[in-house]
């Protein structure tokens, strides 16, 4: 099996008549990585894999897939292979057949195909399944064949649009583990695109995430989880509380900043943002649920915030307690379940503190709408 | 069992009154506007041309006569066949297997074109206008139709005016005219079929083939015509059925010695007023055709359920 080809898009710009759908993207993927673009849908990320893919050709800029441009090169002579989101299965051929189409183009004998065509199907955990035809398999057995059929050509890159959407929630999650572990057998770069955080998280080594048509942010998924760059990307990964502020002084990657509610209140600058925050610029602080604690009655008051409770919800694992934010938007504290009652009583004043290595602080921006 | 359960959902559906009269007018209408009169067809292949006053009397039995007559050319003896009304017989299937596979290679092309262009405005208009002529008589049309391939018809002077030929071509005695007549009769009953499976058939296969390094070719070999068998095969059976049995076109625009079989069922009917021999032969044109669908839907493995999709 091939060792990974490394995908770089330089600048691609794609326009469709006056609508830009992604806006000077810049990506460096390497080789035998699993990376994904991570948006909410109509934000360009599917436009970006049909220009990996050769479906289409961006209007400016190069696509190089090891380190090849691939300008003028068709779908059919690129070494990438794409699952498509409704898996585009033939339905009027059987399960072998669908899985050794490519080397049927390429003119190889049904022995030859039947015989590669099994390998796989063995490799997918569906040995002997070969001369059905695809309505008889399940949602997940299907998928698998798709999986098998695109690396049936020997791809250097599979490109994968969304293919889990029409999984229900369980099978979803255990296709993301299945995915990852082909993924490191085979070795080969794996493109994914996906509108669930969850799945970009578990799976990819990289992950970028895209705002209509522009790259916020491409890191590791803990990186990306942690030290968001950007308030789209701080509250479309993950849940967020946001307390918007002005900056009221700033040393190194640590600020203070003035909230409305709130009063001063410390937090730590996101990587992407240090030196780029001034004394008195509107400034958004994202805390997540679980990183909020009930304070202690000596608690350091720059890193304390009272509000008022609305209501608690019991989760099993956790407590979601719902107190008044500012700006209309509510504050989620979840607590552990590890044997309470009840954490809080509705409309009662609660002091929540947090670390300040666990406040992010951005420039103030554009929110990811619910 | 499954059949029980198609009953009981088909009345929970449309209500037992609704259902009942559903029921009631498809039974009308197979019994006593297809089955009946066939059935009484039937019957009078099988009898003699008898004068009315005969007709229920000792000499009314069953006969194989009518059939023999169109075998043999003669009710008594063996010895010779009937060369001319098998030959029409022959031609007729022949030439409406030639129409149809002539539609098919026309049509295919532009039910895919239409069915995979998704509808657009201009692909509406384009179905109108294939509409519009059909709205016209079809003794009309196939009039019109005459009228252009006649001698001094629209393309012979066309032809002429730019010196492809120095003298008119005789489209009608060569047949030329009953072909594309027959031809345009029926297309739309083969591209619509074609159009509407060419339409169901999801985009990202035909991409997903591409992507594998599919040629155009296989594209349509493998993923194409086969999703769109039952259209094609609904649209051939209508086309050769229809044209098989094809009354105006053979007779307006059929040259002077040539007959189509339809045209004989006529003459027994119309013109030598024998019932009996026109019902026989009527008889053997429809069980022929039928054979003849049912075999080839055989070959291309179609099911009669995959038709009415």
């Amino acid at each position: 099996m091939s060792s990974g080809v490394a995908v770089d898009l330089e600048n691609i710009t794609i326009r469709f008549g006056d609508f830009t759908a992604v806006k000077d993207a810049n990506v460096n993927i390497n080789g035998g990585d699993f990376f994904s673009f991570l948006g909410p849908s109509g934000c360009g990320k599917t436009t970006i894999l049909r220009a990996v893919s050769g479906f289409l050709e961006p209007s400016e800029g190069r696509v190089l897939i090891g380190g090849n441009d691939m300008a003028g090169i068709g779908p059919n002579k690129r070494p990438t292979a794409l699952i498509f989101q409704n898996l585009a299965l033939f339905p009027l051929m059987k399960v072998w057949e669908n899985i050794a189409f490519s080397m049927e183009v390429a003119g190889a004998s049904a022995a030859e195909r039947r015989k590669r065509a099994d390998e796989l199907l063995d490799m997918i955990a569906l040995g002997g399944q070969g001369d059905k035809l695809p309505s008889e398999l399940s949602g997940g057995q299907k998928q698998r064949v798709a999986i098998a059929r695109a690396l049936c050509a020997n791809p250097d890159v599979l490109l994968l649009d969304e293919p889990l959407s029409a999984l229900d929630l369980k099978l979803r999650q255990h296709m993301r583990t299945e995915l990852r572990e082909i993924q490191q057998r085979v070795g080969i770069t794996f493109i994914y695109i996906t509108h669930d955080q969850g799945e970009a998280l578990t799976m990819s080594d990289n992950v970028a995430v895209m705002k209509a048509g522009v790259i916020d942010q491409i890191d590791t998924g803990h990186n990306i989880y942690d030290d968001p760059a950007t308030p789209f990307v701080a509250s479309f990964v993950g849940e967020n509380n946001v307390f918007r502020g002005k900056v009221k002084s700033v040393s190194g990657n640590e600020a203070v900043i003035t909230t409305n509610r709130s009063g001063d209140l410390l937090t730590r600058i996101t990587p992407a943002q240090v030196g780029k925050l001034a004394v008195g610029d509107d400034a958004m602080m994202f805390i997540r649920p679980e990183a909020l604690e009930l304070a202690p009655r000596d608690a350091d008051s720059k890193t304390t915030i009272s509000a008022n409770v609305i209501n608690e919800e019991f989760e099993g694992n956790s407590f979601s307690v719902f107190l008044e934010g500012d700006g209309g938007k509510q504050i989620k504290m979840s607590v552990p379940n590890l044997g309470q009652d009840r954490i809080s009583v509705r409309g009662e004043n609660l002091s929540l503190r947090y670390d300040a290595s666990n406040a992010v602080t951005m420039p103030a921006g554009e929110l990811a709408s619910e | 069992m499954k059949k029980k359960m198609i009953f009981s959902d088909f009345f929970k559906n449309n209500g037992v009154v609704m259902g009942c009269l559903l029921i009631g007018l498809v039974s009308f209408w197979l019994i006593f506007l297809i089955i009946l009169p066939q059935l009484s067809m039937l019957d009078y292949s099988f009898r003699f041309n008898l004068p009315p006053a005969e007709v229920g009397g000792p000499k009314d039995v069953y006969t194989l006569s009518n059939y023999q007559h169109l075998i043999y050319g003669s009710d008594t003896t063996h010895q010779t066949y009937n060369t001319v009304d098998l030959k029409v017989f022959v031609r007729t299937i022949i030439a409406a297997m030639l129409v149809t596979i002539f539609n098919i290679f026309l049509c295919y092309p532009l039910a895919y074109f239409l069915g995979q262009s998704k509808g657009s405005g201009f692909v509406r208009l384009l179905v109108v206008l294939l509409i519009i002529p059909y709205w016209i008589n079809e003794i009309l049309r196939a009039f019109a139709l005459r009228i252009i391939f006649g001698d001094s018809g629209l393309l012979n002077e066309a032809l002429m005016f730019l010196h492809l030929t120095s003298e008119p071509i005789d489209f009608i005695r060569q047949d030329i005219a009953l072909y594309a007549g027959l031809g345009y009769a029926y297309i739309l009953l083969m591209l619509f079929p074609m159009y509407n499976v060419i339409e169901s058939l999801d985009r990202n296969q035909i991409e997903a083939a591409r992507d594998m390094g599919a040629s155009w070719m296989r594209i349509h070999r493998r993923i194409v015509i086969p999703h769109a068998k039952p259209g094609i095969v609904s649209g051939a059976t209508m086309v050769f059925m229809l044209s098989a049995g094809a009354l105006a076109a053979p007779q307006i625009l059929g040259g002077p010695s040539s007959l189509w079989f339809t045209q004989l069922v006529y003459q027994w009917f119309n013109d030598s007023l024998n019932w009996q021999q026109g019902a026989a032969y009527a008889i053997v044109l429809l069980a022929s055709t039928i054979i003849i669908v049912l075999t080839v839907m055989k070959i291309f493995k179609v099911n009669m359920g995959d038709i009415g999709k």
